[in-house]
């Protein structure tokens, strides 16, 4: 009898969408009965956001093996223009689902061509370079951002940089009909809230889709190989640029999502939110999930982004302890001693894959 | 006259940047690893040397020279602990544990210090008046151009010199030869954060004079600003980093007195990105093509 054999790489991703298939209809199950405290229900769409920030973190850092330190920059950009496109289109699109998809993909497609911009230039940098200039391109969207004044109405959009500090959203002259969108330093305040948790599962499947058939196809593979060693990968004629955009600009677009999503989820936002802390954060949930494991990803930024609440008892302390257990699990897991210790205790997978 | 105390002022900032990028710049030179510590490490100097001023009613040399003692344990102990373990791991492990340092002791601070800024005077008071008063130099700033030049032409000395800077320079081009040669790979290490971190003293008590102002998170912005700095001039290269360092500081000033408050930074960045464009190394790095 013929067995049915699927590849491993291929188990591994149905077994991925199929686990965050479950927890989604779990932790919808388990909030509709009203167990989740209200702290948690409030987590669930950031933590969809954050899972989908960490896996298109993970193609950048793990996949292709550049590290970014500015991807809360794109977070931004994708935060602002749709909040921006979600507080227009108010009376054009009624429909709140609908109008949260638009704000998305408006989301998706400006961060991606801030990915554009900040890459062509960029990815010819190596190494430590291309972080700090992924961190410099952070900073620069978040100072630019606390200068925007946007407001709305029947005439259309209307915008001003703040530059020296002394306009205020008055000048941008709106109707009397009009609303303020963003208010420099205040950032986006009165934003009518439409996420939703459904929206954040869709949100991280779409992520997972993009990714994992990326990864899995040609140009994935184009894209390890430069990882790997970009000198051999361009001797087989391999495109070094175009893949490393491709990447790259995927990466800026879903995070740009990820941002509209989670900048619709709160009435109040600031430019700041989104500072060096945040991409930093995302960062950790990356490798701490391990490099170029998605599902790993899918767990770290579930598992850290609860961790704090689940502190919450600690009260001051809380942040120290977070601190000391990112030391010590990054001790943990990459000391050889401790790796030499913890293999004696718990026997080593067959096949187990070593995550960098 | 206004230009002149602008440049002055960036000169100044600059200084520090400077000395907090010199810190950066030896530690990434040796373990190749960006320590985001760096800031927190500059923040504890000024706290110490603050409490010491305040609470203790130490001179300030004293104070700043306790701060650097205690900094300096702070950062061998920071390196035993947290870095060493990850000798052989790949950087971005150690990346990420820095950053938990870093954390560690923004939290720590808040939890001794509290997170309410503190009123910092600056260890030197007065001003220099000039040109029947038009032009005033504070004190502190020229202290502050001073020390930075005394620290770069000493480490400069130090490391072309002394038996210990060599060693340094040796672990930094190939720590397996080093280590043949006979020397004492992890002590040059410790030693390399030990010398890092007394700077991050001296940089965090002149900040926190220049500032006025002192917070858990007075360091990180200016860690972040120091590491651009030497980034910008070349990381690796301690004429490199005085010289990103004096720059990013001018052309802050600059920006901030010319074209606008709130984009002082961003135009820092931005400048900082089209000089990695056109030299890859920064201005003073050298380029090191990669073998096949």
């Amino acid at each position: 009898m013929k067995k049915l054999t699927i590849k491993r790489t291929t188990r591994t991703d149905f077994i991925t969408y199929l686990g965050v298939i479950v927890a989604f209809l779990i932790m919808m199950f388990l909030r509709d009965q009203g167990v989740l405290n209200r702290s948690l229900t409030g987590q669930l769409v950031p933590i969809c956001c954050y899972i989908s920030m960490a896996i298109s973190l993970n193609l950048t850092v793990g996949i292709l093996g550049e590290l970014s330190l500015g991807h809360a920059g794109f977070m931004s950009v994708g935060a602002f223009s749709g909040i921006i496109t979600a507080m227009s289109l108010q009376s054009t699109i009624p429909y709140t689902p609908l109008r949260l998809a638009v704000a998305m993909v408006v989301g998706a497609i400006f961060a991606a061509i801030a990915g554009i911009i900040v890459g062509v230039p960029v990815l010819r940098l190596r190494g430590d370079y291309l972080a700090i200039v992924t961190l410099a391109f952070g900073e620069i969207i978040k100072d630019l951002i606390n200068c925007l004044l946007v407001g709305y109405d029947s005439n259309g959009l209307h915008m001003a940089l703040n530059l020296t500090g002394s306009k205020s959203i008055t000048d941008l002259n709106l109707q009397p009909d009009g609303i303020a969108i963003i208010k420099g330093a205040q950032g986006a305040t009165g934003t009518t809230t439409i996420a939703s948790f459904t929206a954040g599962f869709v949100l991280v499947m779409i992520t997972l889709v993009i990714v994992l058939n990326l990864v899995r196809s040609r140009t994935g593979r184009a894209v390890m190989a430069i990882r790997d060693n970009r000198i051999a990968a361009e001797s087989v004629g391999i495109n070094v640029t175009k893949y490393k955009l491709i990447a790259f600009v995927t990466s800026a677009a879903l995070a740009g999502a990820a941002g509209a999503l989670y900048g619709l989820n709160f009435s109040s936002l600031q430019a700041t939110k989104f500072n060096f802390n945040t991409s930093i954060l995302v960062l950790v949930f990356v490798v701490l999930g391990g490099l170029g494991n998605i599902w790993g990803s899918v767990i770290a930024a579930t598992v850290l982004t609860i961790l704090p609440e689940a502190l919450r008892g600690f009260d001051d302390y809380r942040m120290l302890i977070y601190a000391i257990v990112l030391i010590l699990v990054m001790l943990a897991t990459n000391n050889s001693q401790a790796k030499a210790l913890l293999g004696r205790i718990i026997p080593k997978r067959k096949g187990a894959e070593t995550n960098g | 006259m206004e230009f002149l105390s602008y440049l002055i002022s960036g000169i100044s900032l600059g200084s520090v940047y400077a000395i907090i990028a010199l810190g950066y710049t030896m530690v990434y030179g040796i373990a190749k690893m960006l320590n985001f510590a760096h800031g927190d490490v500059i923040m504890v100097g000024g706290y110490i040397s603050f409490c010491a001023m305040n609470y203790l009613g130490l001179p300030s040399i004293v104070a700043v020279l306790l701060a650097m003692a205690v900094c300096t344990v702070l950062g061998v102990v920071i390196e035993g602990l947290a870095y060493k373990p990850l000798r052989s791991a790949p950087s971005l492990a150690v990346l990420i544990t820095a950053i938990g340092v870093s954390y560690f002791l923004q939290n720590a601070a808040q939890l001794i210090w509290s997170a309410a800024p503190k009123v910092y005077s600056p260890v030197v008071a007065g001003s220099l008046s000039l040109l029947n008063g038009q032009l005033t130099i504070p004190y502190v700033s020229l202290l502050t151009v001073v020390v930075c030049l005394v620290i770069m032409a000493g480490l400069t000395l130090f490391t072309s010199q002394s038996k210990l800077g060599k060693a340094m320079r040796a672990c930094s081009e190939d720590k397996n030869a080093a280590q043949l040669m006979g020397i004492n790979v992890n002590a040059t290490i410790s030693t390399t954060f030990a010398i890092g971190s007394a700077l991050a003293a001296i940089a965090g008590v002149l900040l926190c004079s220049f500032n006025g102002t002192l917070m858990p998170t007075t360091g990180s912005m200016p860690g972040i600003k120091a590491f651009t700095a030497a980034v910008f001039g070349g990381i690796g290269s301690i004429p490199g980093a005085f010289l990103g360092g004096l720059l990013l500081g001018i052309i802050e000033s600059m920006a901030k007195a010319y074209i606008s408050t709130n984009l002082a930074n961003t135009i820092g960045f931005a400048v900082l990105i089209v000089v990695l464009l056109v030299r890859p190394a920064g201005l003073l790095g050298k380029y090191v093509p990669e073998k096949v």
